[in-house]
């Protein structure tokens, strides 16, 4: 994958928009990928935990709790989340697509994580436990999803 | 003495049956596993293998033709006996090519209860020397022992030549202290210890965070390392900490480093070490399948030319990026001194 950032211009202009809709989307775009697997039980000891993912070149943090039907979006607030991740857009796909391990990222300071390393370590191997269908997430890259749609456009 | 062994196993770590899976495509010889409990030295939540994705790991790897180890490498209390019976009566039921022992008292119990069950001897049970290692193959009928990290190849080849019992040998990965089934360092600051507990550094103790001061690992709260802007970090151990030490802030025990013995295979195929183990059960599959992919590669290239084999750049360069610490070494391997 060609290294790519999000231009500064745009993060100041993200971190700027209201937070609560990104963390709305988000929760719903990770409880359809989980799909019934949300529903584990494995996921028990985050429930009610206030947990926050930072795309730190994109200025956008996403807040979320989980409860028994998965992720729930939540309003930022004051208190210290129980756990935070921090990492670039590309990182995060990088993971998403298991084409690096967190601890090699986290080793190079490129993923950060703080607050309860139970909750983190729980989430990391709970997502590599899954045999997901490959998340293909490179079909959401902006050539692909433009590439789409003047396809469609154009039918 | 031995004969040159054909085999030289390749053993990757599966913390999961997707690393499992991508450690049998990558090209593993065989995949070492644990169970979901303490009864291994990698216990951490949501790490591991439950009886049925442990199951569909045995039928993976075996319908390709390749090996599944379990490792029992931590040391039953009396309260929890059963569990690793049980461990060792599943591992018996699945069809598991070996156990990972270091506890004597499971070996007896491995040997009198699944005779037909194939032993290895744990780098838990710190066996350094020949008669150790004879003894277990006596005593339980021990097929092949993974050697501690402080023997020189010097020493590896010596006790060899002393030995019926495969020697397994790692390859890459993490280092620690290399005291190994004896380190208690983590009992100090946590009460848990890797040797009964299954780890070095319980999650629950560990903390994270970013200061004015840059970002600070603690361990139970004693303060492990404190990282500037652009330092690489380590795992929260005690043994890779950066401690006050009459006035001087240095890693006191270790630095974080991997071990990597690339350059060495040519060297440990004409010993005839039967097995090169890679370290990591706790990492991602993203890890497995880089490292196996290299290790697969290289062997084959040593096994085709042993006397040209030259360590590729890029092997090195993928090696290097997963490394903790970022930075390897040959290790106790390749000193002259013993």
């Amino acid at each position: 994958m060609r290294p790519f950032f999000i231009p500064q211009p745009i993060s100041a202009i993200l971190s700027k928009l209201p937070q609560y809709p990104h963390s709305l989307i988000f929760s719903r775009a990770i409880n359809l990928a989980l799909g019934a697997k949300r529903l584990d039980p494995v996921w028990q000891p985050l429930h009610g935990k206030q947990v926050s993912v930072r795309v730190r070149d994109a200025g956008v943090t996403f807040h979320f709790t989980f409860d028994q039907n998965g992720l729930v979006a939540r309003q930022a607030s004051a208190a210290e989340p129980d756990l935070s991740i921090s990492a670039s857009a590309q990182d995060f796909l990088l993971l998403a697509l298991r084409k690096e391990d967190p601890d090699t990222l986290f080793f190079s300071r490129r993923l950060v994580m703080e607050g309860d390393t139970e909750l983190g370590l729980l989430v990391k191997n709970t997502l590599d436990s899954m045999e997901l269908p490959p998340l293909d997430f490179s079909n959401l890259l902006p050539a692909q999803v433009f590439g789409k749609l003047r396809m469609r456009l154009l039918a | 003495m031995q004969p040159e062994t054909k085999k030289f196993e390749l053993v990757c770590p599966a913390g999961s049956l997707p690393a499992l899976k991508t450690a049998v495509d990558n090209g593993a010889d065989c995949v070492y596993m644990g169970f979901r409990d303490d009864t291994n030295a990698r216990n951490f939540t949501g790490l591991n293998f439950d009886l049925a994705n442990a199951k569909e790991g045995v039928r993976y790897a075996h319908a390709k033709g390749r090996k599944t180890l379990l490792a029992l490498n931590t040391y039953p209390q009396t309260s929890g006996w059963q569990r690793w019976t049980s461990a060792i009566d599943n591992a018996a039921e699945l069809g598991m090519d070996a156990v990972i022992l270091a506890d004597p008292g499971l070996m007896q119990y491995a040997a009198k209860t699944h005779p037909g069950l194939r032993l290895h001897l744990s780098v838990q049970g710190s066996a350094t020397n020949y008669e150790a290692i004879n003894f277990y193959h006596e005593h339980f009928g021990i097929q092949r022992a993974v050697v501690p990290r402080v023997l020189a190849l010097a020493q590896v080849e010596q006790l060899m030549s002393k030995t019926q019992v495969e020697i397994e040998l790692f390859g890459f990965g993490g280092l620690c202290v290399m005291v190994e089934g004896r380190c208690a360092l983590s009992s100090y600051a946590t009460g848990d210890s890797p040797n009964t507990c299954g780890v070095c550094s319980p999650p629950k103790a560990v903390r994270w965070q970013e200061t004015p001061q840059g970002l600070e690992s603690r361990l139970n709260g004693i303060l492990i390392d404190r990282y500037g802007k652009d330092e690489n970090t380590g795992y929260p151990t005690l043994c890779k900490g950066r401690f006050d030490v009459a006035g001087e802030t240095y890693y006191a025990i270790e630095e974080p480093t991997s071990l990597n013995t690339l350059e060495l295979l040519p060297e440990l195929m004409r010993m005839g070490v039967a097995a090169i183990k890679i370290e990591g059960r706790q990492r991602s599959p993203a890890y497995v399948a880089q490292v196996t992919k290299v290790w697969r590669e290289a062997i084959d290239a040593c096994r085709r030319n042993r006397e040209q084999f030259a360590v590729k750049p890029a092997w090195m360069n993928e090696l290097g990026k997963v490394s903790e610490g970022q930075q390897q070494t040959l290790g106790a391997y390749y000193r002259p001194w013993k």
